[in-house]
């Protein structure tokens, strides 16, 4: 027992808390190892966007009327920028929370802002993981880009930023579900944003009522940039705004939806 | 006994009138902590011992600084836990049903991980996790993710975790529930050879026997409220006295043996009839168990069983508050 004790004695408490980057990295870390050694939390993640990807290539698309872009040219695009929506981020969250990894991440003298930003970076490789995913299958299925290098680097950049804002969007639903379960439930709450948007067919063929919606919601605003980047400039007019219009639009919805989201929940979080 | 004790004169936990109210007026409040006074003197094993929605957990919480009392004070190692929860993190670690580990990750990265969030560097952290999975060990299975480790393996990791930060106060929820007896035991042996080390405990259970093996203050809650304090032997002579169980062979003895038992208990002797069983709760444990015997085989009752127990944690609140543990 006096050797055991002495063990322990060798341990100084340490003089200061982490820092919030010591925070941030660590907890992603371990969330990444997570993702990585649980090899089902990558397929599930993958699948259900591989799942719509192959139905709507090869099912829906021949009905589906995209002008002079190959339907699959025009889906791939729209799948990698929204992959973030089929991510299981929240549910990851709501077990974080279930199991008590939480409460002993709050019992502990960290930044506690600091332990949501590791999750968010961690949610946002694993959402690229998604993007990356769908980008292969997509070349496996005929999808090839148009545009320049540089379209397609500021489109990966693009689909990046968009996924951080949206790894925020599943950690808040992630903190008000309760339970796993329920994150699972929720976070089919998110559907409509992907269907009733430009991702799989124009909004001109949607119904009139709808189409003001689909036209000026988030998804439309990232997908269009997407394409236009990959698919070049002659697309522009197929798509209805210029390059730029999609752009801007894209990087406001972002930076409002990682504001308002990351605010959220770290006043849900850090609140005693 | 303990430095800790010697450094610190001031009490390791001071709570006193602590509120918590959970719900809403029109669904029904529950009132998890209702004007709890505690001290948890500084050097000893203190044990909240009570059932399950007694507040047991919900205390834990508020010294963890997982929730923040409706009103009262609160003091963790002389801390102010409601003003200065930052400080109070620093100085306590938290294992058991409240807290984590990984299963996906090694028992050692597990350390690693939290010892990095207490603030070592990485250098410092990957010490502190040897000499945790020294003490607590685990080497041989360092390296294996958690998720493969037993139920007590398990146990020990998490308790481990709440090590690696050296701290002050160590605070357990319900450490050994849903555990096997043997590695029940196992773990009351972590927790002791922690003990000798001088760091200070705050554990919660619903055994009394955990508090008994583990604690030297003891303190009975129940709704929110301590209804009784002291040490285990105190607590036992003050209300859970020694049981005097028989079993009969035939139902039809039964009111008489009840008879016999009766003269010798401290109350009424409590019939168990579809078990064949009376129960009387005696102050002279063995002496009263030798007077039974011989009063029994007098009379030629034969019996399935006889014996001397110590009394249950229900026993125990029937005689503190006059009603059972509530469910």
């Amino acid at each position: 027992m006096s050797r055991n004790a002495g063990m322990l004695a060798s341990i100084t408490p340490p003089s200061n808390p982490p820092t919030s980057w010591a925070t941030a990295s660590t907890y992603a870390g371990r969330t990444v190892r997570q993702f990585v050694r649980t090899p089902q939390l990558l397929i599930v993640n993958a699948v259900t966007s591989v799942m719509f990807l192959l139905i709507f290539r090869f099912v829906f698309g021949g009905a589906i009327q995209t002008g002079s872009v190959a339907y699959v040219d025009f889906l791939i695009p729209a799948l990698a920028a929204v992959s973030g929506l089929f991510s299981t981020g929240a549910v990851g969250v709501a077990e974080d929370s279930e199991t008590g990894m939480f409460d002993r991440m709050r019992s502990l003298p960290v930044p506690r802002g600091a332990v949501l930003l590791g999750r968010s970076l961690a949610d946002t490789a694993l959402i690229t993981w998604g993007t990356f995913v769908t980008l292969v299958v997509g070349v496996l299925v005929g999808f090839r880009i148009h545009g320049g290098a540089l379209g397609a680097v500021v489109a990966l950049a693009l689909c990046i930023t968009f996924a951080a804002a949206l790894s925020w969007l599943q950690i808040f639903l992630g903190l008000i579900s309760g339970s796993a379960q329920a994150a699972q439930g929720i976070g089919f709450s998110v559907f409509p944003l992907i269907f009733v948007s430009s991702a799989y067919v124009p909004v001109e063929s949607m119904p009139s009522w709808l189409q003001p919606f689909a036209e000026n919601q988030p998804v439309t605003a990232m997908v269009g940039s997407v394409r236009a980047l990959v698919l070049g400039g002659d697309t522009e007019a197929l798509l209805g705004h210029s390059t730029t219009w999609f752009v801007v639009r894209a990087l406001a919805w972002s930076v409002f939806i990682l504001v308002l989201f990351a605010t959220l929940s770290t006043r849900k979080f850090t609140k005693l | 006994m303990s430095s800790s004790a010697a450094q610190n004169a001031a009490p390791t936990i001071e709570a006193h009138g602590l509120t918590k109210q959970y719900g809403s007026e029109k669904k029904g409040l529950v009132h998890a902590l209702a004007g709890l006074d505690l001290v948890a003197p500084a050097g000893q094993v203190t044990a909240i011992l009570g059932p399950n929605g007694a507040g047991k957990t919900t205390f834990v919480k508020a010294v963890a600084t997982l929730l923040r009392p409706d009103s009262g004070t609160l003091r963790v190692a002389g801390i102010d836990a409601i003003a200065n929860p930052e400080q109070v993190r620093r100085v306590i670690g938290l294992a058991g049903q409240t807290a984590a580990v990984e299963p996906a990750l090694t028992g050692r990265e597990n350390l690693v991980m939290i010892a990095r969030l207490f603030g070592h560097t990485a250098s410092a952290a990957k010490g502190a996790a040897e000499a945790v999975l020294a003490e607590i060990h685990l080497e041989e299975d360092a390296d294996r993710a958690v998720k493969g480790y037993s139920g007590g393996m398990r146990r020990r990791l998490d308790l481990g975790a709440s090590l690696v930060g050296s701290p002050r106060i160590l605070l357990l929820d319900e450490p050994t529930t849903g555990l096997d007896p043997r590695t029940r035991i196992e773990l009351w042996e972590s927790i002791r050879s922690l003990v000798a080390g001088g760091t200070d405990v705050l554990l919660t259970t619903q055994y009394l026997e955990e508090a008994d093996q583990l604690a030297d203050h003891v303190v009975i809650i129940d709704h929110g409220r301590v209804i009784a304090t002291g040490t285990p032997t105190e607590l036992k002579s003050q209300a859970g006295l020694d049981v005097v169980e028989v079993r009969v062979q035939h139902g039809s003895d039964l009111s008489a043996v009840a008879e016999i038992l009766a003269p010798l208990g401290h109350e009424a002797p409590h019939l168990d009839e579809p078990a064949r069983r009376v129960a009387v709760p005696v102050a002279a444990g063995t002496e009263a168990l030798a007077a039974a015997v011989r009063l029994i085989s007098e009379r030629g009752i034969a019996l399935d069983d006889i014996g001397l127990r110590r009394p249950t944690l229900d026993e125990v609140f029937l005689s503190l508050t006059g009603t059972g543990a509530p469910e």
